[in-house]
């Protein structure tokens, strides 16, 4: 064990970055010096705090290549779902009752869409293939002429990859439905440019990139204008779309960690693709390594691996010297497993064995030495217990046994 | 989650690991589980001429309670007659683990397996009584 290392080892940046010092530098005078409510009009403190929250939109909108006007401040992506899918939803309802999207979307989204067919609309719930990504002939099949509204998000949450966000946007805009793009996990790993993308609205958040939580934004775009419900309503903040007073410490958070995104994406991409490339390369020396979701076309942050016959709980059991985040949810008394996984027609074996390994800025080549020889010792010492692997070692194959189901 | 104490010591040191010939005349198999719920556990108990189980084994596929639950009920079988081995209940074992209520279909599981094992020696015995019944 190096000196050098700090255990754990943190492994999961798709759950959550840490914030960037300099990001919290930059936030702190703002909870204590410049603490101005930034609709304040009447005095310096207001102004300072207005100023400071539209620079910040500017870092933002620089980002994403979009107007700054364009962007309402969120708490974070989950809000920013629900006011763009219900309020698109609400306000296009004369239009039509059709919305699409995927399986694989997070929660944040199906759940919304659940809740829009309580209220009336019809949902279609699109498969995705072996390698997570949806076939554009089958989105263009599931559109209707009352559909009003099209929901797929740029990088998936657990398996890391990239829809074809471009061509699904020239489909929806070719047939004047709206699009939205959840790029909660885009934003500082792949280029987001909405001036050349047919995006209506897009759903981001500060905490994935290096900023803080509770802070993010909805694009809605003008042209051609996008039209919402308000979900929230009050003093009217954000020109009536989201009321609220503007958390302004937060939001400069969020700015700055969108500038440091900016400057630092394109080289971070390539030193984090090393890293991943490490990572994958020692753990494939094992047997039965799968990987989840395509390769090719996804963030260099993300592995999600299965490792077949040992299963994922015990297996983050385990591996306690470092942070990462089990496919299955059995760890939140779900004893499913992952509905991400299983709609890439994972077996329940693989689905039930996976791992999702996300790293970030501040990981290094030692850490990813330390994690590979630490699953490659837990792996084997939990093979070594499973009965599943036991047969396989005997050439029994899994598929053709029958279990007694409990 | 946090798990007891009981839990990781099984855990990180599991009792009796491993398996026995299947085909061994003195040892009774039970697989219980699916791979599709997350846990598979195999129990073997290897029983001697006077009936009583002399040693026991297991595998588990499955989160840490389900391998604790059948590690300890590796530890607990031995020594017992067959009946005594069967009529061990899962609330004994949750209790024993303090398996969270999450948690019990894992000492359920385990008290399944021990029935099964239980179970698959009978059975081999019962027909060799019924060949040597044939035979007379």
């Amino acid at each position: 064990m190096k000196p050098s290392l700090k255990f754990p080892i943190y492994l999961d940046y798709s759950a959550t970055t840490p914030v960037d010092p300099r990001v919290a530098q930059k936030m702190i005078p703002y909870l204590t010096e410049h603490y101005g409510n930034p609709a304040s009009r009447s005095h310096v403190f207001g102004w300072k705090a207005e100023e400071a929250v539209e620079e910040a939109r500017e870092h933002v909108a620089a980002l994403v290549r979009c107007d700054a006007k364009d962007l309402v401040w969120t708490s974070g992506a989950t809000e920013s779902i629900n006011l763009a899918l219900k309020g698109a939803a609400e306000f296009y309802k004369t239009k039509g009752k059709h919305l699409v999207t995927v399986r694989t979307e997070h929660k944040a989204t199906l759940d919304t869409m659940r809740e829009l067919e309580r209220r009336g609309f019809e949902v279609s719930y699109l498969e995705v293939g072996a390698d997570g990504l949806l076939d554009l002939n089958q989105l263009e099949a599931s559109l209707r002429k009352d559909t009003i509204l099209v929901s797929v998000m740029f990088v998936n949450n657990e398996i890391g990859v990239i829809q074809d966000i471009p061509a699904i946007g020239e489909l929806c805009r070719s047939k004047g439905i709206l699009f939205h793009v959840d790029a909660a996990q885009a934003t500082g790993k792949c280029d987001v440019d909405l001036q050349a993308l047919k995006v209506d609205l897009m759903s981001l958040t500060a905490h994935k990139t290096y900023g803080p939580k509770g802070i993010g934004a909805l694009y809605v775009r003008r042209k051609p204008r996008v039209r919402l419900e308000t979900q929230m309503h009050g003093g009217g903040h954000e020109r009536g779309f989201r009321s609220g007073t503007l958390a302004s410490h937060q939001i400069i958070g969020m700015g700055e960690a969108y500038r440091l995104a900016k400057l630092e994406m394109a080289a971070e991409r390539e030193r984090v693709r090393a890293l991943r490339d490490q990572l994958l390369a020692g753990l494939n020396q094992m047997e039965e390594v799968f990987v989840n979701g395509d390769l090719e076309r996804r963030v260099p942050h993300n592995l999600n691996l299965s490792f077949n016959f040992v299963e994922g709980e015990s297996l983050i059991m385990a591996v306690k010297d470092i942070a990462v985040s089990s496919g299955s949810a059995c760890t939140s008394a779900s004893l499913e497993p992952s509905y991400v996984l299983r709609a890439l027609g994972r077996s329940d074996e693989l689905a039930h064995s996976s791992i999702r390994f996300t790293l970030g800025r501040f990981t290094t080549q030692e850490e990813v030495d330390y994690t590979v020889d630490h699953l490659r010792t837990k792996v084997a010492k939990l093979r070594d217990l499973s009965p599943l692997w036991e047969m396989h070692k005997e050439g029994i194959d899994l598929s053709t046994v029958q279990w007694a189901a409990h | 989650m946090a798990y007891s104490e009981k839990v990781i010591d099984h855990y990180e040191n599991p009792r009796n690991v491993g398996s026995f010939d299947k085909g061994d005349d003195s040892v009774g198999t039970g697989m219980v589980g699916a791979p599709a719920c997350g846990d598979v556990m195999k129990l073997q108990i290897k029983v001697g001429k006077d009936g009583i189980i002399e040693d026991a084994r297991f595998k588990t596929y499955g989160c840490g309670s389900a391998i604790a639950s059948s590690s300890l009920v590796t530890e607990w079988v031995k020594g017992k007659k067959l009946d005594e081995a069967a009529s061990i209940r899962n609330t004994q074992i949750a209790a024993e683990l303090s398996l969270p209520p999450v948690k019990i279909h894992c000492s359920i599981l385990a008290e399944d397996a021990i029935k099964a094992a239980v179970e698959d020696y009978k059975k081999k015995h019962g027909k060799d009584q019924a060949a040597k019944e044939k035979a007379a």
